[in-house]
């Protein structure tokens, strides 16, 4: 706990020396915070556009799989915050980096995730809800007391399904010789759980609810607000999900560093 | 000086050649997003026969070839730009006896063949066996899209330089790098045919070169045009080529002017 403790102390030291060197650039944080609103709009467009020509897609109507969207960028965002080392690889491995890493007090992925934490990613919380609303409001969704609190528990459960496979697939450049790696390969495959999974085949289902959860992510949990009651099942386990995927990737990170030699001069 | 641009595009060749896990995730990432849009698109077509004049067939076909065009047009030379800019690298480059920017689309063009040979090609061959797909019937059909598909590959790269050389200006432009790949990947045809766009919208992305990067190779490909039309695209292809060329020069220009190294 004290631990825990000290972590979330450096972390507001990281927080501050963050906004510092943002603004040094100012230019590009605030192109960083246009960019980032033009990628959530172009794919809003795609739906749209699509649903231009049609009613459904599958069973789901526009203003579903909008919310469905809208939700997906909310867990998407806390997860960006924190697990923002998209190049880790080049970084931390070939670079060397990964020897200081290790000589330092704290926990070492604590370390990696601080070092390159973006608290600008919340704003995709924001246009996530934005993006919510407007279509619940379309659907003229119920809302009871206790749904912000489920919405939390979800949310924050999709991220960290999202940081376990993550910091797994990182964990697998302590044995790889690759330059990049394979995040783009997850970074393409969370386009998957964006969308209702039933619209796919059984294998991507599949893979897509047991083997890298982003159903989970997206469509399991949208689903319980959208009142899709044969989905409430995955919706509850969307949390216990959350616990095996970031134990998972846990493990994998901690036995990647046990293996770790030094590669980088 | 033609022997070293040939050396460049070699070199980056076998580079790309010797990161294997590079290559075998390469090839599952393209067989992730066709199959993702293969099925994406089945469930909105639903039962209809038809959508924005495309056949579920003519979609299906359609995505896949414009995916195996993107593995020959993609680079990420931008990127290496703003990397070699942070890390003052750029100035060396500069007094060298050869021209920066040729030499970036040299390597980008090694990593096209790269990719062309050993993504797109046996990527085909793949998706043929299990979407229905139909390959231009004449020697010369494949010629004119193989054609297009060379200056989709400028164009693209051409587009990568210039948000590459913002670089000199903002320092650090990561953002608006990856704005670019989004747009592009929107506004060139790429997740949805241009056919699908409302009218107006169709007519704004008329006066822009994003179309040139994907749809008019693919158009082509797919045969659904006359090869007289398809020789006129090529023509538009041409001269956004040049139009581009442009703000690139003046760019890098200004670029060299007022170089700031900050470390390295």
């Amino acid at each position: 706990m004290q631990n825990l403790r000290h972590i979330f102390r450096v972390f507001g030291d990281y927080l501050g020396q963050y906004f510092k060197t943002r603004l040094a650039y100012r230019a590009d944080f605030l192109g960083d915070l246009v960019s980032n609103l033009i990628s959530e709009l172009i794919n809003l467009v795609f739906i749209i556009v699509v649903f231009q020509h049609v009613p459904l897609m599958g069973e789901w109507t526009r203003d579903e799989i909008i919310f469905i969207y809208g939700f997906f960028l909310v867990p998407y965002a806390l997860f960006s915050i924190f697990f923002g080392f998209w190049d880790f690889n080049e970084r931390y491995i070939i670079r060397g980096e990964m020897d200081r890493i290790l000589t330092r007090p704290l926990y070492n992925l604590a370390q990696v995730c601080l070092e390159s934490i973006a608290p600008d990613r919340i704003f995709g919380v924001i246009s996530g809800l934005i993006i919510m609303g407007y279509a619940a409001i379309q659907l003229k969704l119920s809302i009871t007391w206790y749904d912000p609190f489920i919405f939390i528990v979800l949310a924050v459960s999709g991220a960290l399904i999202y940081g376990g496979v993550y910091t797994a697939i990182s964990a697998i450049s302590f044995f790889s010789d690759s330059r990049t790696g394979i995040t783009p390969m997850i970074y393409n495959i969370q386009q998957y759980g964006r969308y209702p999974v039933d619209v796919y085949n059984k294998v991507i289902r599949f893979v897509l609810t047991y083997v890298l959860p982003f159903a989970f992510v997206g469509v399991y949990p949208a689903a319980y607000f959208l009142r899709k009651e044969m989905w409430y099942g995955y919706a509850a386990m969307t949390p216990v999900m959350a616990v095996i995927f970031f134990g998972i990737g846990l493990l994998v990170w901690n036995w990647g560093v046990s293996k770790y030699r030094g590669a980088g001069s | 000086m033609r022997r070293l641009y040939m050396e460049l595009i070699r070199m980056r060749f076998l580079t790309m050649l010797a990161y294997r896990v590079n290559y075998y995730s390469g090839i599952i990432i393209y067989a992730i997003n066709i199959g993702a849009y293969y099925f994406l698109w089945g469930a909105i077509y639903g039962g209809q026969q038809q959508l924005g004049g495309l056949t579920v067939e003519q979609m299906t076909s359609y995505v896949a070839i414009a995916w195996m065009s993107r593995a020959f047009y993609f680079n990420n030379i931008d990127m290496e730009i703003a990397q070699d800019v942070r890390e003052g690298k750029v100035a060396i480059e500069m007094i060298r006896p050869y021209n920066y920017l040729s030499v970036k689309t040299a390597q980008a063009f090694g990593e096209g063949i790269f990719r062309l040979l050993f993504f797109a090609g046996p990527g085909i061959f793949l998706i043929s066996l299990i979407i229905p797909f139909h390959f231009p019937a004449t020697g010369q059909a494949w010629g004119l899209y193989l054609l297009s598909l060379l200056f989709a590959f400028l164009i693209n790269t051409q587009i990568n330089l210039l948000t590459g050389l913002f670089t000199f200006f903002l320092f650090r432009n990561d953002g608006m790098m990856r704005a670019k790949r989004v747009i592009v990947d929107l506004m060139s045809g790429l997740v949805l045919p241009i056919s699908f766009f409302p009218g107006w919208a169709q007519t704004v992305m008329g006066f822009l070169p994003f179309q040139a990067v994907n749809y008019y190779p693919s158009l082509i490909f797919t045969g659904a045009i006359t090869s007289g039309r398809a020789l006129e695209l090529i023509g538009f292809q041409v001269i956004w080529m040049f139009v581009i060329l442009v703000p690139i020069l003046i760019l890098w220009r200004m670029a060299r002017n007022r170089l700031v190294v900050q470390g390295g």
